[in-house]
């Protein structure tokens, strides 16, 4: 869009627009509004749906507006008689080929074809209905479920995965009636290199994608009074979940949503920043070793690959052992904060409460669909138990909360439980993009100079932002005498989002081209906040709007710094020893599959 | 001044030297003079897209021939390319001197593939006598909509055969998102005959919209079926006498998504781009034919051939489809569901993406318009 305007009328009214934008960006900021399906703000223009068609005088057909840029003395109408047939006529053929069931949707009420069809007042089928099913529901895949006789065939997962992740899962497939949108060789999920991270699902408009439900076992755990149900809550949900119950983005309710929990039946809840403070401990250890090794040779450590790359996106960790198999090495071998909290819950927590680990049901309410994926990884029992038993996305606990009718926005708030119940701002920041970057710094910095890092209240701003890819560098000066050997090392850091953008990275490291010897990557656009499982619309306002809160309850908390994270210390002199120490080792660390392009892995991990 | 036509013999390669010597400027002017319309459906002035392709920005440009030749009862390529197959070549080798370009593509139908070597020969002859274009062969896999310009493209890329959204056209961004010319595998016939004989003898036949001479591919019930060279602008009737067409019920004029005309009230109707689209088909269907099945065999053709990608044609075409079926059937039909399958007709016509959707409805519409009482029972 360049900066030039140009004159068009809409609806007989005069507007100047940039020149380039698109009909519907035009419209949209004149007021005017104009439906929409298969578009998305995030997404590359596809123009198939057509219900967004208009008038446009002196042209024969009527035009996308998504797809169709202005013109200047453009004279468009937006709602004309011809318009509104049309688009009645598109809803209605839509609707033929759908298997509504609405009252007994995931979607309902969230769904975007059904609001199209109230909006267009649609009260019959003039051409028929789609009432019985056609495909099976695909439910395969621990976190993503496929209901093809829900789907519209907007693309948009398939501009989701193909365009932003770069994994291609979806594809078009056969031509006219029987055209569908289609895994490889219609593969159930399971058998595809999904990497779980159901960016598909939020951009999904109808319950055609969803994620894998599991509230119902959770409801059956709580019911058991042989089970004590432990929950540990991330940051992101709790930025969220007020969306789910009529809050704009950009809300925190942690402290009403531990009551709520509390309410719901859960025996403990507790943070996860707390293993994000942990992991930012070990994690930090890990890259000052590697360092070490790499700068003296003493062999401290056993891998010692630079750049390291964080491993707490189980999302980008599939991706990296699908896509890049032989690079890691480079990944940290640090669990996610959710797999050393369930690591810890089943042994430390376990032994604290006086309950048999067997008897512990550990969930994690996470912003992520590959979360669910992660805890069913087979190499997840270092507790000697399934060390997280059920990942639940912000939507199912937002439905768990509905289901009970308590109103979580008028309760009083309360704390989380301990013994490892109190985070930092630096485990809070994790949520957003260029958040474990900027804790890992904010202590690592510090334990080699003794200095706090360089940034005006400890807002490591390069590293923050929605830029795809984002570095940072540190020269280190006066370092401890300990660490003598990093003395005037520029330290370089990337951030990437969104595996399409983590590629970039990694196609620099395989051609050995990388500057840097820190990467943080997330797979999701936004980072946790903008995660598979969060509630759903999502935008780049949406996202913005989460990490603002954020980044506002990190400058609310008393400690900002993981190291500074009392309780952790005393986990470690307590329980665990030193980071990357025996204990740490089995608990916290873990190892890799190298996929490659295979579904199933030849050990049978899925 | 004889009869323009483009079958008669041309010496090889005259055309492309005579071109470089006027250059390319010249050239355009000379096409525009001639008032070439493309010969592939949609009639665009052929000189205005060479020069709009040619002022285009950008370093790379390319030449596209299409010869997907896939509308039902259209086979006058396919005469060109078995038998002026040289001409064709070089009116691309032209495009190519005049847009500057390296590469000409040949996009040929997956049916045709029989006469790979002999295209493959002529290339290499024409390569030979204009050896700065470089040309390739892309074979169709069969699907009528890559016979859709945008569509084409994305096939020769590599991708699935889906029409893209327009703008931007192919002028500014087609081939790998470089303006290219693409162009009717007889519009490119054409160049040659109207550099080496004048644009004012092409253009001395026709009507005022439509100049020159224009293959025509007949069937159906006639005695002599058959490609068909006439000028501009012929009437239905003058085309009828010629192939001897017998007991006609209505003609169906330009293929799958063209229009009927009924042999009661169109016989001095003509063909050109101000009355019958002349693109090329044209099918006789006699007094025995069934009117419905004649209806439904074009849907069937719709339903399997549209891409699929957008609503009002996927969806549509397949309603519509099974709303004939019902007429076949002899099943009540009421007013209302009669004028809400006409109503989609439009909705189809104006909000389908590409002219394969646009046009998917004419025939239904054009029959009902002229044959309802024929077609179906109003049950009220
Ligand atoms: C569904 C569909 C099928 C088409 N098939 C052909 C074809 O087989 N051959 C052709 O030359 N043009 C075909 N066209 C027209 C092309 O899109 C394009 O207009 C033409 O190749 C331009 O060349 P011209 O200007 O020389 O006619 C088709 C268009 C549509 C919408
Ligand atoms: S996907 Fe939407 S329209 Fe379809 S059944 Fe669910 S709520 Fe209803
Ligand atoms: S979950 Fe992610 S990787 Fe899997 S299909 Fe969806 S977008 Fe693609
Ligand atoms: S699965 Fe959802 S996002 Fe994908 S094409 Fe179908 S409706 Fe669209
Ligand atoms: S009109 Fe038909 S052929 Fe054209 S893009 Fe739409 S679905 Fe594809
Ligand atoms: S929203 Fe414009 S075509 Fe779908």
């Amino acid at each position: 869009m360049s900066d030039k305007l140009i004159q068009i009328q809409i609806n007989g009214k005069e507007y100047e627009v940039p020149e380039g934008s698109t009909i519907l960006e035009a419209c949209r900021k004149a007021g005017w509004h104009v439906p929409t399906l298969c578009h998305h703000d995030d997404l590359t223009i596809a123009g198939i749906c057509r219900i967004c068609v208009v008038e446009v005088e002196g042209w024969r057909t009527l035009q996308a507006a998504c797809a169709t840029p202005v013109a200047p003395n453009m004279k468009i109408h937006t709602y004309s008689d011809k318009v509104r047939l049309a688009r009645r006529n598109i809803l209605e053929l839509m609707l033929a080929d759908h298997y509504g069931e609405c009252y007994s949707c995931l979607r309902n009420q969230k769904c975007e074809l059904q609001k199209l069809a109230y909006e267009y007042g649609i009260d019959e089928y003039y051409f028929g209905h789609k009432t019985e099913r056609k495909w099976k529901v695909d439910e395969s895949s621990y976190s993503v479920v496929r209901d093809k006789d829900k789907c519209i065939q907007c693309n948009r997962c398939i501009r989701t995965c193909e365009g932003i992740q770069t994994v291609g899962i979806f594809d078009k497939v056969f031509k006219g009636h029987d055209c569908t949108v289609d895994t490889f060789w219609n593969h159930p999920m399971r058998e595809t290199i999904c990497i779980n991270c159901g960016q598909c699902i939020n951009r999904c408009p109808t319950a055609a994608l969803k994620e894998k439900n599991e509230t119902d076992l959770v409801w059956e755990a709580i019911a058991d009074p042989t089970k004590t149900v432990v929950i540990q809550t991330a940051p992101a949900p709790r930025s969220a979940i007020g969306e789910e119950f009529g809050l704009p983005p950009g809300v925190c309710v942690t402290k009403k949503l531990n009551t709520a929990l509390r309410a719901i039946g859960f025996d403990k809840v507790l943070d996860t920043n707390f293993t994000a403070d942990l992991t930012i401990m070990e994690e930090g250890t890990e890259l000052l070793m590697r360092l070490k090794k790499a700068l003296t040779g003493e062999d401290c450590i056993k891998n010692a690959t630079l750049p390291m790359i964080t491993s707490c996106s189980p999302g980008w960790v599939k991706f990296c052992e699908h896509f890049f198999p032989e690079q890691l090495d480079h990944l940290s071998t640090c669990k996610s904060p959710q797999q050393m909290f369930g690591a810890l819950i089943k042994t430390y927590v376990a032994e604290k409460m006086n309950v048999e680990p067997k008897n512990i049901v550990s969930v994690a309410l996470m912003p992520c669909t590959a979360k669910k994926f992660e805890c069913n990884r087979p190499e997840m029992h270092d507790s000697g138990f399934k060390d997280v038993d059920f990942g639940l996305t912000t939507r199912e606990m937002g439905q768990m909360i509905r289901e009970t009718g308590i109103k979580i926005l008028d309760l009083p708030e309360s704390d989380f439980d301990n013994p490892i119940g109190h985070g930092s701002g630096a485990g809070m920041i994790f949520g957003a993009t260029g958040g474990v970057m900027e804790a890992a710094l904010r202590t690592a910095y510090e334990l080699v100079t003794g200095r706090p890092v360089p940034f005006k209240d400890l807002d490591i701003v390069p590293v923050r932002g929605m830029d795809g890819v984002r570095e940072a560098e540190v020269k280190l000066e006066n370092v401890k005498p300990e660490w003598s050997f990093l003395e005037g090392v520029t330290a370089k850091f990337a951030v990437a989002h969104g595996t399409g953008n983590a590629r970039v990275l990694l196609d620099q490291i395989k051609e050995g081209k990388s500057p840097y010897h820190f990467i943080e990557i997330m797979a999701c656009p936004g980072g946790c906040l903008g995660g598979g499982g969060m509630p759903i619309p999502t935008n780049l306002e949406v996202r913005k709007a989460r990490a603002k809160a954020i980044y506002a309850e990190d400058h609310a908390m008393d400690i900002r710094k993981s190291h500074e994270n009392k309780l952790v210390m005393e986990l470690y002199k307590d329980f665990l020893g030193e980071p990357l120490g025996h204990k740490s080792h089995k608990l916290l660390h873990t190892h890799y599959t190298p996929r490659g392009k295979k579904a199933v892995d030849p050990k049978g991990s899925v | 001044m004889s009869t323009p036509s483009i079958l008669t013999n041309l010496t090889k390669g005259e055309a492309y030297k005579k071109a470089m010597a006027m250059g390319a400027d010249a050239v355009i002017k000379e096409l525009q003079a001639s008032e070439l319309r493309g010969r592939g459906g949609a009639g665009f002035p052929t000189g205005l897209k060479w020069k709009f392709t040619r002022e285009a920005a950008g370093d790379k440009k390319f030449v596209v021939c299409n010869a997907d030749e896939g509308e039902l009862g259209t086979f006058k390529d396919r005469k060109l390319l078995l038998e002026h197959a040289h001409k064709m070549f070089e009116g691309m080798a032209i495009a190519a001197y005049v847009l500057g370009a390296k590469d000409a593509y040949l996009y040929l139908r997956w049916e045709y593939h029989f006469m790979k070597a002999d295209i493959e020969k002529a290339m290499a002859e024409m390569h030979a006598l204009c050896p700065e274009v470089h040309f390739h062969l892309n074979f169709g896999g069969g699907a009528y909509v890559c016979g859709e310009e945008s569509a084409l493209i994305e096939s020769i890329e590599g991708k699935r055969g889906e029409p893209r959204n327009k703008p931007p056209y192919p002028v500014t961004s087609g081939l790998f998102e470089c303006p290219t010319i693409i162009n009717n595998v007889e519009t490119f016939c054409c160049i040659p005959h109207i550099l080496l004989e004048g644009a004012a003898g092409f253009a001395s036949v026709g009507t005022p919209k439509s100049k020159g001479p224009k293959l025509f591919s007949i069937s159906g019930d006639v005695k002599k079926p058959g490609v068909y060279e006439f000028p501009m602008g012929i009437s239905l009737r003058r085309v009828l006498a010629a192939v001897e067409a017998e007991d006609t019920q209505f003609v169906l004029v330009g293929g799958s998504g063209g229009r009927i005309a009924c042999a009661e009230k169109c016989l001095d109707r003509n063909l050109s781009f101000e009355d019958l689209p002349p693109g090329g088909s044209i099918i006789v269907l006699g007094k025995k034919r069934n009117l419905i099945s004649a209806l439904r065999s074009v849907m069937d053709f719709f339903v399997e051939e549209s891409c699929g990608q957008c609503v009002p044609c996927r969806e549509g075409c397949y309603r519509m489809l099974h709303f004939v079926e019902k007429m076949e059937k002899g099943e009540k039909v009421s007013r209302k569901e009669l004028d809400r399958f006409l109503e989609l007709g439009t909705t189809m016509q104006t909000s389908s993406k590409c002219g394969l959707g646009q046009s998917a409805s004419n025939v239904f519409v054009s029959m009902l318009d002229y044959f309802e009482k024929e077609m179906v029972k109003i049950q009220n």
